[in-house]
């Protein structure tokens, strides 16, 4: 049995997807980028292979992806996150789909056609607005851990508290204001996180069925409900919505002789 | 993995081209230095062929402003600007180039030997560019305490008719009388015509120079052109740059002959519409190259083409000239315009520039860039910058997307 991985060093965190050579997931692995990309990858490699039971001697081929796809010393290549998020999304769902993904720095939103072929493709302006980083930021001005956040939107009561601040700096003035105003942390959560689902629907014309993928729809399960609502789509998930890209750099290593 | 980096292959007129530019630009400070000699400083499409009948010495602060943002002092100079009340939202290059003048740098100094920009007896802007050119020059005029001048151009032209140019040629007659004070003598027809017709010859030459990008594989690259179009700005109207044209032409045309491409092994055929990102067009031309793709053809380079110029006609010509132009038409003609660029170009994909502090020049925010997509059939996208802040600029996402973009090509 022939295995590859895909490693995709992301902004905030790295992942790993190992597959067999019938591209089912046999091993993923997940750890901080922090300032070392090319530490984060060894170390998630190795927890794929780990959990897969294998050796690096097994592996047939290794695609990174992300940011610091350059990083991946041990790569036989590289795509970029857009190619491999649409590759991993279409797996799973081998139809006409929007790929929204939202990651640490970017979001991206991926058109594809039934083939799975790229029709056209959006990255968010420089500005982190809508993005991971924004609701760390959030997380922090609310004193709530960001693995929390998501528990705290769904005890949200008002649903008319909004922000409407298309940037970073001006949300959390914003949100300084509603503080004041006393608005519970509860429904300035849900609202922040419909502020991401927001920059999304501003970003691209979406006239298919929506695939989410990336930490942010990993780690608050609400998004997935927000999306659909505000994009007035279906949203599906994907199995590890994280490791998406991942799966997409594995699943080019498969097919690359 | 390896890395192969492909270089960019020069072009042996550059050294041709690099005498040129550094004799127009100590020539002009040698103007500024003799009493007897007049300096007009001019907006890049504005009235240059006028000026030159009248005798100045024509300098123009585009060009300086854009040379600041090659060698990526821009973002030095910038704030200074803004803290005299000149908006970071504003044309960085009028914020980069009055931001350096307050802090008494010219890249020219290290370049020529030159201390300073240039003092001008009187600036004179055409608006087609857009209003910022106008505020610029009126920054300088109070600075200096000299008349600043200007031809107010129409907007969203659809077709240019009759009462368009004869709006814009009464308009440059009245500047005529008016800078013939300053001149210190009337306007001399037969110089003035001779301008036109050297502007005329260079214009019918640098339009030949692009469309060598016609060929398969391009003979040359939209980077190419940003540096080669110098001349086309600072010294048409003048014998040297026809005969530099005709050099380059040659040469390129040698190079279409024997089928030598720009880009090594050229996969992809991109245009690209909006400005220049001068304080990356090293790193863009590079990621261009290790990507087999060639930016064959763009509207900034073509936008120093005047067919209408006619020295028999000067006015009424150089009127329909400067209102023909790309930048103050319709969108759709701009439309128009681009499609059939894309097409006598075999172009694969459309890359839009928008330039945060150019709204004027970036045809990407009412649509057209989708219009075009449906209508061509031909992809797009667009790359978030500027022509000059780089702080605008976000590397990893230009180079992200023009990669995505390319894999998308490739898909077939």
């Amino acid at each position: 049995m022939k295995f590859y991985a895909g490693i995709d060093v992301g902004s905030s965190a790295t992942k790993a997807v190992l597959i067999n050579e019938r591209l089912e997931v046999v091993g993923r692995g997940v750890h901080p980028s922090g300032a070392d990309f090319a530490g984060a990858a060894q170390a998630v490699y190795a927890q794929a292979l780990a959990e897969a039971g294998q050796e690096a001697a097994g592996v047939a081929g290794v695609f990174s992806t992300g940011y610091g796809r350059s990083n991946v010393d041990f790569a036989n290549g590289q795509r970029t996150e857009i190619d491999c998020h649409a590759r991993g999304a279409y797996h799973f769902f081998p139809r006409a789909i929007t790929v929204v993904d939202i990651g640490g720095q970017d979001n991206k939103i991926i058109i594809l056609d039934e083939q799975g072929r790229r029709k056209q493709f959006t990255m968010n302006r420089k500005c982190a607005a809508g993005t991971g980083s924004f609701l760390e930021e959030m997380s922090l001005r609310l004193q709530v851990p960001l693995n929390e956040f998501s528990e705290l939107a769904k005890n949200s009561q008002d649903p008319k508290v909004s922000i409407g601040s298309f940037c970073t700096v001006f949300a959390q003035t914003e949100i300084l204001a509603k503080i004041r105003a006393g608005v519970r942390p509860e429904d300035l959560a849900r609202a922040a996180l419909e502020s991401v689902a927001k920059r999304v629907l501003e970003a691209q014309a979406i006239t298919t069925e929506v695939v989410a993928t990336g930490g942010v729809v990993a780690n608050n399960p609400m998004m997935q409900s927000i999306l659909a609502r505000i994009l007035g789509t279906e949203v599906h998930l994907p199995p590890f919505p994280q490791h998406v890209g991942a799966m997409g750099a594995a699943l080019v290593a498969a097919q690359t002789p | 993995m390896t890395e192969t980096k492909p270089e960019n292959k020069k072009i042996q007129s550059t050294g041709t081209f690099k005498k040129i530019m550094a004799d127009h630009f100590l020539q002009m400070d040698a103007a500024a230095a003799d009493p007897k000699r007049k300096v007009a400083w001019c907006t890049s499409v504005g009235p240059a062929e006028l000026l030159q009948g009248l005798g100045f010495e024509v300098y123009y602060p585009e060009n300086h402003a854009a040379i600041l943002g090659t060698i990526r002092k821009a973002d030095t100079y910038i704030p200074y600007a803004n803290a005299v009340g000149y908006s970071p939202e504003i044309c960085s290059y009028l914020t980069a180039d009055v931001g350096a003048f307050l802090q008494g740098f010219t890249p020219l100094k290290r370049a020529y030997g030159i201390e300073a920009v240039p003092k001008p007896d009187v600036l004179v802007y055409n608006t087609n560019q857009c209003r910022d050119v106008q505020d610029w020059f009126m920054w300088y005029a109070r600075h200096w305490k000299v008349p600043c001048l200007g031809i107010e151009t129409h907007r969203n032209v659809g077709d240019v008719t009759a009462e368009h140019v004869a709006s814009i040629s009464a308009q440059l007659k009245k500047l005529a009388q008016d800078l013939a004070p300053i001149a210190g003598h009337k306007l001399d027809m037969d110089q003035f015509k001779e301008s036109v017709r050297l502007s005329q010859q260079c214009s019918e030459l640098w339009e030949k120079v692009l469309r060598c990008g016609t060929a398969q594989p391009s003979a040359l690259t939209f980077f190419d052109g940003t540096i080669h179009m110098g001349p086309a700005v600072v010294l048409r109207g003048m014998q040297v740059a026809v005969d530099y044209y005709e050099e380059l032409l040659a040469e390129l045309r040698k190079r279409v002959d024997e089928r030598v491409s720009a880009v090594e092994d050229e996969r992809f055929r991109l245009y690209w519409e909006g400005m220049p990102v001068w304080g990356r067009l090293r790193t863009l031309s590079e990621q261009f190259l290790e990507l087999n793709t060639c930016v064959v053809a763009s509207t900034y380079c073509n936008s120093w083409v005047f067919n209408q110029l006619d020295p028999d006609n000067p006015f009424d010509s150089m009127a329909r000239a400067y209102t023909e132009l790309f930048i103050v038409r319709s969108d759709e003609v701009k439309e128009d315009y681009i499609a059939r660029m894309c097409k006598d170009f075999h172009v694969d994909g459309i890359v839009y520039h928008d330039a945060r502090t150019c709204p004027n020049n970036s045809n990407c925010r009412y649509g057209m860039h989708q219009r075009l997509s449906e209508r061509l059939d031909t992809p797009h996208l667009v790359i978030n910058g500027d022509l000059n802040d780089m702080r605008c600029y976000s590397d990893e996402q230009a180079r992200t997307n023009i990669e995505a973009f390319v894999e998308q090509l490739g898909q077939g």
